[in-house]
């Protein structure tokens, strides 16, 4: 229809910092993202917290697509960006307008790894979230899809119907096929590091060595930001977290 | 022979090559009389002996409930609406367009890719960003595109009831009240149909001549799209 428009064009014009982890299920990625948070809080800044697939109106759709199976590639990623667009545009932009961190557990890399696994053409999710703000800091777990499907499976998980891929029909076995298609989303993300020079962490390495080297990472970007107001707001964000 | 192409990438896994149907769309502002006109043509078809069927805006089994639902509150994103829409309408077009075309059925479809993409750019999307989104339609055999004037579309609105909020852009707002947002809202979603009217080809009826001098011409030229394009499941 018109010149390809990409993601990676939206300047980050704001006073707030995005931060936001990215990396297969199992790479640890979401135990640093809440160690962070609680020391960013304790460092006494304004923090909030953004999820993947949590926008309160989108996801009533997003559950009864997936629960009743009518979700295609195509309508699973358009349902994920119309989430993502709602937190965009009521979570996060306003925080970062106010000048306060914003911690994002997924981003835009998430949908670009799971839809181009998927079968969705790699251009066209990336012209799809043109609209997303860049992150201040994208920090991608590195993790050996072994050691990551290890820590998935040996807690034997109820493996859902899309989070195994299943619609894809790579296999009747619910477990081989949640590890075929975690290791297309693996090469995607892969792609991914290289593409938009995303930061990335060992994941192998012991919990406490990785947050430290996180903190490393977060520090330099701090200057500047909002500290938190009371204890009370304070709380309530933990609520939330 | 592919019979039916996209825009752009197309429908991920989606085969072109069976699809044997044809594909015609209606256009047009609310309130110009385009559920009028589609069920006049479907009798007029159906007459000639094909099979029919229809969608329009907002049907689709996944996302339907969510937009009323999301309309009701007036809570979601402008932009998360325009994808919220275009979920909606990527489900029909996977789950009732394609099926239809693949067994050989006229899809008439009241309203198509292109008021969606009016919509959005009244509400601030980029239009290359937004027809990108919407690249993965196929494209139609026939657009007619109802063309009205905003202050012609008045009494034919008010004669069914109150303004609509949402068919007055109450969302945006585009005026002091529901007539000025109407008013301007209208203009501004036929401003941009104009345009796309343009660039992609529609075959433009004046929506303001007699109902059935409409309704002849639309016949007359949908029958003869039909004839020229066989259906290959016949051929």
């Amino acid at each position: 229809m018109s010149a390809l428009t990409t993601y990676g064009q939206r300047p980050n014009v704001y006073p707030g910092k995005l931060f936001i982890v990215e990396g297969i299920d199992g790479s640890g990625k979401s135990t640093q993202l809440a160690l962070l948070t609680q020391w960013l809080r304790s460092e006494g800044y304004l923090v909030t917290f953004s999820e993947w697939n949590s926008s309160q109106i989108v996801k009533a759709t997003t559950s009864r697509g997936k629960k009743r199976q009518l979700l295609t590639p195509l309508t699973f990623s358009l349902i994920h960006a119309t989430d993502f667009s709602d937190r965009l545009e009521q979570q996060i932009v306003p925080a970062l307008k106010a000048g306060a961190i914003v911690l994002a557990d997924r981003y835009v890399y998430t949908a670009f790894a799971r839809d181009v696994a998927r079968g969705v053409d790699g251009g066209w999710v990336r012209s799809l979230y043109r609209f997303a703000v860049p992150p201040t800091l994208a920090v991608y777990f590195r993790v050996p899809l072994d050691v990551a499907l290890h820590r998935i499976l040996s807690a034997r998980p109820k493996l859902k119907y899309y989070e195994a891929g299943m619609d894809l029909r790579l296999s009747t076995d619910v477990t081989e096929s949640y590890r075929l298609f975690q290791a297309r989303i693996q090469h995607e993300y892969e792609g991914q590091v290289r593409e938009f020079g995303l930061a990335t962490m060992d994941a192998t390495l012991p919990v406490e060595v990785q947050q430290r080297a996180l903190r490393d990472m977060v520090r330099p970007h701090l200057h500047g930001v909002a500290a938190s107001p009371a204890t009370a707001a304070l709380e309530d964000e933990e609520r939330t977290a | 022979m592919r019979r039916f192409e996209s825009y752009g990438q197309g429908v991920p896994g989606l085969e072109l090559g069976d699809l044997s149907g044809w594909l015609i769309v209606i256009e047009g502002p609310d309130g110009v009389g385009r559920t009028t006109h589609v069920n006049r043509l479907r009798a007029h078809l159906e007459q000639l002996g094909y099979a029919v069927a229809e969608t329009g805006l907002t049907r689709s089994d996944l996302a339907s409930r969510g937009i009323r639902r999301a309309k009701q509150g007036n809570t979601l994103g402008a932009n998360a609406f325009n994808l919220f829409y275009a979920t909606d309408f990527a489900d029909r077009l996977e789950q009732q367009i394609v099926p239809a075309l693949r067994a050989g059925f006229v899809m008439i479809t009241d309203r198509y890719v292109y008021s969606l993409i009016a919509r959005a750019i009244v509400r601030g999307a980029d239009p290359d960003w937004i027809k990108q989104v919407y690249s993965f339609a196929l494209l139609p055999d026939a657009v007619y595109y109802l063309r009205i004037e905003a202050q012609q579309l008045v009494p034919r609105v008010l004669a069914e009831g109150p303004f609509d909020y949402w068919e007055s852009g109450m969302d945006v707002p585009m005026g002091e009240d529901l007539y000025d947002s109407f008013v301007n809202y209208q203009g501004r979603i036929i401003h941009e149909l104009d345009g796309l009217a343009r660039e992609y080809g529609f075959h433009t009826l004046d929506a303001t001549r007699d109902e059935d001098d409409i309704a002849d011409e639309l016949c007359a030229s949908v029958t003869r799209v039909l004839m020229k394009k066989p259906s290959s499941a016949t051929a």
